[in-house]
């Protein structure tokens, strides 16, 4: 349609070495901070955020510009920064790449976040498996702080600023912002109950602005362009710029890609990652991580309402439909991360999803009983269920138990769990039909012990 | 007998205490650092941990029991992690893990009997593309295939944790986005970890509370 899109978020990728501090800045890095920081305004600078619509990168999709807003320190409150590096969600994988190839586009995003906010300390909560990640942030940091990007004065403002990592040890909750505070303050990863809301006390009590990796890289790149122009990029209104989409499962070529908001699945299927391996045909795609409820490609879009905001594509497949945090809410299902996970017609859904049941068992924190229990729950239905031990009334069963997890806990991972359970019922319940009546076909037990085998519990 | 960490550990615990507001927000790091140093939580490495952050022990074996990468049990000399989550196993997760059990002569769960591996399924890695995966101490080990997985495993065992990190090793990869302009410098094919990323891997700046180079010393 337009010009090519040229890459901005990935743009130092391809750079040799680009992780240290020499040939980031030879590719440009830090001359966005430092004209930022020098000749800006933080009041400037939110309002260039808020024009760019970006919508959180994290999963939730919450306009990021205006979390910035929610922030209003009192007398003598320290506000914090806090980046959410625990990236867990099943499918998703993006976030690793920009801590990995180009930290200094994070450091850089940090620092412009931190002046805009009025934050002086950030930290970066990295999941606990990425521990090269995390030291590769590190030296990053060290290098910023050296040539004083970072400090007492970066770029010789009277604002210091400080970045800190803080690696976590193994818990998808700590992705959940409050559980994620908890983390950081060094207690058990469980949620929070909100309000209050971290803009309004959450680091150790302060106001706290908690941002996702991808959310906080796209700074730089916001500021360079203006809101506006960023904005502009997507496909999409009220959801601006570009993004990293992933795909992974069957496809000829799994990764990652940046593309305007707003592309189609059937285009980030077939155009990005080259189609279905083994050219076998589509049969589900799971959009934005395991917690989205998966789209049928088969199913049409039923929206014969000109009022509906989905009436462009009536008529079109699931597929169809340009990838937005809006439109994906209309749709019955959520962005999420925008990382797809592409399934061909050799999968069998129960068995697809007691795996994602069982993965939300093991990482319920166990603080709520409607997760606690209708987590384990679920996942053992679902046993048995692939394992011949079913009936008909445990597809019913299933609904019935997401529906009482759903809305009833302290953080939205119930939620996160019943809503892909509940789609999955919805789309494909035949197969679930046919397990109850016959189990699956051999081959389809595994062993259910996960991580927790170590803990003594197996 | 009583837990200390070294000298330069204790350092670096004064380091990171300089980090926080609060004295327990130390606690995953210090705890990090223990189980570098002693391979697992033990009792009475709660204990210490604990005087030194002025915490019960309580409070902190209820953080250790969260947190599923804090081992309360001693583990072998290496962890493999298999991620057995649905796009690893759309990928063949689950003949990774039985090569493994057949190979080291345990199942998920336990410590081969020389003590050299402790297998341990995971849940989503964050490396979905790259399926399927393990995670092998603190790096890991992408696009496998059982092939490649045995030459993996033969170079844990006859060279050690950081060489076989160095040959065999990955980090994040990228694809190439259909009409990005080449200005982009988005690369077609994944970088191959260097020598200077292993490098950076493996000696992290002194002040990290991370040491990634997984040994136990």
């Amino acid at each position: 349609m337009s010009e090519p899109f040229v890459a901005l978020l990935t743009a130092r990728y391809g750079v040799a070495e680009g992780w240290k501090l020499a040939a980031a800045e030879g590719a440009g890095a830090y001359q966005v901070a430092r004209q930022a920081l020098t000749s800006r305004q933080p009041a400037e600078l939110k309002a260039e955020v808020k024009k760019a619509n970006i919508r959180g990168r994290g999963g939730a999709g919450f306009p990021a510009g205006v979390k910035w807003g929610f922030v209003n320190p009192q007398e003598g409150e320290q506000v914090y920064l806090v980046v959410n590096a625990d990236e867990s969600e099943p499918g998703t994988f993006k976030d690793r790449s920009i801590m990995d190839l180009d930290p200094h586009r994070l450091i850089e995003g940090a620092i412009i976040s931190c002046f805009a906010i009025g934050a002086h300390v950030a930290y970066i909560y990295v999941r606990g498996e990425l521990a090269f990640s995390a030291a590769r942030l590190e030296q990053a940091i060290a290098e910023a702080r050296q040539a004083g990007y970072l400090g007492e004065r970066p770029f010789g403002i009277e604002h210091p600023i400080d970045i800190y990592v803080h690696s976590g040890a193994g818990a998808y909750i700590c992705g959940e912002e409050t559980g994620l505070l908890n983390s950081l303050e060094g207690r058990r990863g469980e949620p929070r109950l909100k309000p209050p809301f971290p803009a309004v006390k959450g680091a150790f009590g302060m106001p706290t602005i908690v941002n996702n990796v991808e959310t906080i890289a796209s700074i730089p790149g916001i500021i360079e362009m203006g809101g506006d122009a960023w904005a502009a990029l997507s496909r999409l209104p009220g959801d601006g710029g570009a993004r990293i989409y992933g795909v992974s499962g069957h496809v000829k070529n799994p990764g990652l890609f940046e593309a305007p908001v707003g592309i189609t699945m059937r285009e980030l299927i077939y155009e990005y990652a080259g189609g279905m391996l083994g050219d076998r045909p589509l049969k589900a795609v799971i959009p934005g991580g395991s917690s989205t409820p998966v789209l049928d490609p088969q199913r049409k879009v039923d929206a014969p309402n000109e009022d509906h905001p989905l009436h462009k594509w009536h008529g079109q497949s699931e597929i169809d439909v340009p990838m937005g945090v809006d439109t994906y809410r209309a749709l019955g299902t959520m962005l999420g991360t925008c990382c797809a996970i592409v399934m061909d017609d050799t999968v069998n859904m129960v068995d697809d999803c007691r795996n994602l049941m069982r993965f939300y068992k093991h990482e319920s924190c166990g603080q709520c009983t409607p997760c606690r229990e209708g987590t384990g729950w679920l996942a053992d239905v679902l046993d048995n269920l692939c394992a011949g031990r079913g009936k008909p009334a445990d597809v019913d069963l299933l609904v019935d138990i997401a529906n009482n997890m759903m809305g009833n806990t302290i953080c939205a991972f119930a939620d996160g769990t019943a809503m892909p359970m509940l789609g999955m019922v919805q789309k494909f319940r035949d197969e679930f039909m046919a397990a109850a009546i016959r189990g699956l076909p051999e081959g389809v037990r595994h062993d259910e012990s996960v991580r927790s085998i170590v803990k003594g519990s197996a | 007998m009583a837990f200390a960490l070294t000298p330069e550990r204790e350092q670096q615990v004064d380091d990171i205490l300089t980090r926080y507001p609060e004295r327990r927000a130390a606690l995953l790091p210090v705890l990090w650092l223990c189980q570098r140093q002693n391979g697992w939580i033990s009792p009475e490495v709660v204990q210490y941990v604990a005087e030194r952050l002025g915490l019960s022990t309580a409070t902190v074996k209820g953080v250790v029991t969260f947190y599923t990468m804090f081992f309360d049990e001693p583990v072998g000399e290496n962890i493999i992690w298999v991620c057995r989550t649905l796009s690893c196993d759309l990928r063949g997760g689950k003949a990774i893990q039985e090569h493994l059990e057949n190979r080291l002569g345990c199942t998920a769960g336990h410590t081969s009997s020389d003590g050299k591996f402790t297998l341990l399924k995971a849940e989503c890695l964050a490396a979905c593309g790259q399926a399927p995966m393990v995670q092998i101490n603190d790096r890991y080990y992408e696009n496998l295939d059982v092939d490649l997985l045995d030459r993996i495993i033969d170079a844990h065992a006859s060279k050690g944790c950081e060489a076989a990190a160095s040959e065999f090793s990955s980090f994040a990869t990228f694809g190439t986005p259909r009409g990005s302009s080449s200005a982009g410098g988005v690369t077609s094919t994944p970088p191959a970890p260097s020598a200077e990323a292993v490098r950076l891997a493996s000696q992290p700046p002194p002040a990290s509370p991370v040491d990634t180079t997984g040994e136990k010393s």
